[in-house]
């Protein structure tokens, strides 16, 4: 077990240099980072100003290894649009994007995960088809428009809660409605697969042979089988929900990251953009490493030998 | 009299498919005394495995089970709800199955999964459970059984998981056990280790034993009678050494004709292969089921009831020529 996560944090440490050559490199798809700051019909002097004063002018090696060492110590560089530090500006808004990204992963899961399990249980059956029912249409209707009826309905109509922003927690409770009905049908349609699949396997019909009641073995032997193509699912689907969607905090007008993105991107902010996209990526390898080394946990097969 | 440990009269057992209703077993009866080895044996799809499940109570949710008599050790099953049914389950009659490979369950300990029955069933505690454990695995032939508790299946080849499959159906003591091709999955040469196996804990712990089987050679080694299953009926029906040395029933006469050498299979213990084909099993059936593949039926074998012929000593043939039939 132990050699199995040294290996796997190994690669991920690998993920994670790569990922941040990449995000380094944004800095430079767009051109000359220069010119871009001293805007396009800005003087050649002014550029060259800035390519020394940000050390633009040094070999790339030395640029990326002198990021990602101040990167290490917590120092993202400066906002080029507010002049501030990056981590200042992302530390504003990260809070909502947590918030709003957890409470909906935790929301679809609770919902997703028995419904998938009741749907496996009889297959074709009335629960079955309601929770296809919800899965298709979750699909089908876009964030943006479902948002958007929300707003209307319940904020504007009923005004049962704030039409937007995140001032008090009845602001958060339709974003997590409307993205968390986004995260359940792929979430529950696993579910339900994984646990049909494994209610058919010898082994529960074994463990039912045994004269273990349902619910043991469904719990014992079933869910854990199960389970595992979902946590795989569940870390990608909490690193988009955490990604913040620039979709719902835009319909909601929420500050969160993902908004913060949008107007960085909008602003020519590139440390910003840089910042969050590394802060994203990493976000994202640390929650598939914790996905592999749980599915470990549950099946031994996956730890090699021990 | 002996004392049964099984006694199923008129067992029918229907699936319903986009076809039709499939009546995969249509009035079967099977008796087994305690301590009786019964094999049975037909070719595949007749529902041998159905029976056999149905008597675990085991059967998908959705196949329909009509039977005149279900009883084990006197007790009436047909009426049980399924709760009732798993207090028997692994206690009063336990089941091994087919593959080794996928019955045992890849997430939790050996241990765990010996234990977990009788720990409920007998509410014995942690380590009275263990040492049943140990004592069931060192039965079955697994060297060093303490320290296997705590390991994984994957570790263990197939042969070894089906031992340890037969330790863990043997954990809460049940009188009956049910074998549905146990060695069907492995090796040649592990499959005589296994069924030598079977056969000396049928007769140290007295079970009574349902073997469903592919391999004659086999059954002559270790039933004490043998039920022959065609179409969802059992066609034969006779002791071990009345079966092999008289066999009644055109159908059991053709599978012990094709066998090569008497009372050796071939290779991967398929049975041997008649000519012709089993009848479709979906909707009625008129007559006797086997008559497209008999080499000596006439039209009275497409009239109903096909007569049940006892020649005495628990043989029974179904057959309206079996009085005529040569021994
Ligand atoms: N769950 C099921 N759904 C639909 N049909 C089934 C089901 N189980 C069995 N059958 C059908 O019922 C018939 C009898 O099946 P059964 O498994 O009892 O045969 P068997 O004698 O055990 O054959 P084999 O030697 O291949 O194991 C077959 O035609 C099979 O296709
Ligand atoms: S009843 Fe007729 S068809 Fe059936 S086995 Fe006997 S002789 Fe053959
Ligand atoms: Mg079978």
């Amino acid at each position: 077990m132990l050699s199995f996560i040294s290996k796997r944090l190994l690669v991920a440490l690998l993920v994670c240099l790569t990922v941040s050559a990449l995000s380094f490199g944004l800095m430079f798809v767009s051109g000359d980072p220069a010119i871009a700051i001293a805007g396009a019909g800005g003087r050649a002097e002014d550029a060259e100003a800035i390519r020394v004063a940000y050390g633009f002018d040094r070999p790339l090696i030395v640029q990326y290894l002198d990021w990602i060492g101040s990167a290490l110590t917590g120092n993202l560089g400066q906002s080029i649009y507010f002049n501030v530090p990056v981590t200042e500006i992302i530390g504003n808004r990260v809070g909502v994007t947590l918030t709003l990204g957890f409470i909906s992963f935790l929301v679809a899961l609770v919902i997703a995960v028995p419904l998938g399990v009741a749907a496996a249980l009889r297959p074709n059956g009335w629960l079955d088809r309601f929770a296809l029912v919800i899965a298709v249409s979750g699909q089908a209707i876009p964030s943006f428009w479902l948002g958007l009826m929300a707003i209307v309905v319940f904020g504007v109509w009923y005004g049962w809660v704030p039409i937007s922003g995140a001032d008090t927690w009845q602001g958060y409770i339709l974003p997590v409605i409307v993205l968390s009905y986004y995260a359940i049908p792929e979430l529950m349609r696993i579910t339900r697969s994984g646990m049909i699949d494994v209610l058919a396997t010898d082994y529960v019909r074994a463990a039912r042979a045994k004269g273990l009641p349902m619910h043991l073995v469904i719990s014992r032997h079933a869910l854990r089988n199960a389970v595992l193509p979902l946590v795989s699912l569940a870390a990608v689907q909490l690193g988009q929900l955490l990604s913040g969607s620039i979709v719902i905090e835009s319909v909601f007008a929420l500050n969160g990251l993902g908004r913060l993105a949008w107007e960085s991107l909008l602003r020519s902010d590139l440390p910003v953009v840089q910042a969050i996209i590394l802060i994203l990526s990493l976000l994202y390898v640390v929650l598939t490493t914790l996905a592999d080394i749980l599915n470990a946990v549950l099946d031994p097969r996956l730890r090699g030998n021990s | 009299m002996t004392e049964m440990m099984l006694d199923i009269r008129n067992l029918k057992v229907s699936i319903p498919t986009d076809r039709g209703m499939l009546n995969a077993v249509r009035g079967v009866d099977l008796q087994i005394a305690k301590g009786e080895t019964l094999c049975l044996v037909g070719e595949s799809g007749c529902g041998k495995s159905l029976t056999a499940t149905s008597i675990m109570g085991l059967l998908p949710r959705y196949a329909r089970v009509t039977s005149d008599r279900f009883e084990m050790a006197g007790q009436d099953l047909s009426t049980k709800t399924d709760a009732k049914l798993a207090k028997l389950r692994g206690r009063d009659v336990a089941m091994i199955f087919q593959d080794p490979t996928s019955a045992l369950n890849p997430t939790l300990t050996i241990g765990r999964q010996l234990t977990e029955g009788v720990m409920r069933h007998e509410k014995l505690s942690r380590s009275e459970a263990d040492a049943r454990a140990i004592e069931m695995l060192d039965r079955v032939g697994i060297a060093n059984p303490a320290a296997r508790l705590t390991q994984y299946p994957h570790g263990f080849s197939g042969g070894q998981r089906q031992r340890i499959m037969i330790a863990s159906a043997l954990m809460g003591r049940p009188g009956l056990l049910i074998a549905d091709e146990p060695t069907t999955a492995l090796d040649v040469t592990i499959q005589a280790q296994i069924l030598t196996l079977l056969g000396e804990l049928q007769a140290d712990l007295g079970l009574s034993l349902l073997l469903i089987t592919h391999d004659l050679g086999v059954v002559a080694a270790i039933a004490d009678n043998v039920a022959v299953m065609y179409a969802g009926r059992i066609a034969e029906r006779a002791s071990a050494v009345e079966l092999f040395a008289a066999p009644r029933h055109p159908y059991t006469k053709g599978l012990l004709a094709a066998i090569p050498v008497p009372g050796v299979t071939r290779r991967g213990s398929e049975l041997p292969a008649i000519p012709g084909r089993v009848p479709g099993l979906i909707g009625t059936m008129q007559g006797c089921a086997f008559r497209d593949r008999c080499s000596i039926a006439g039209p009275e074998c497409a009239n109903d009831p096909v007569p049940l012929v006892s020649t005495g000593q628990g043989h029974f043939i179904e057959c309206v020529k079996a009085a005529e039939v040569s021994v």
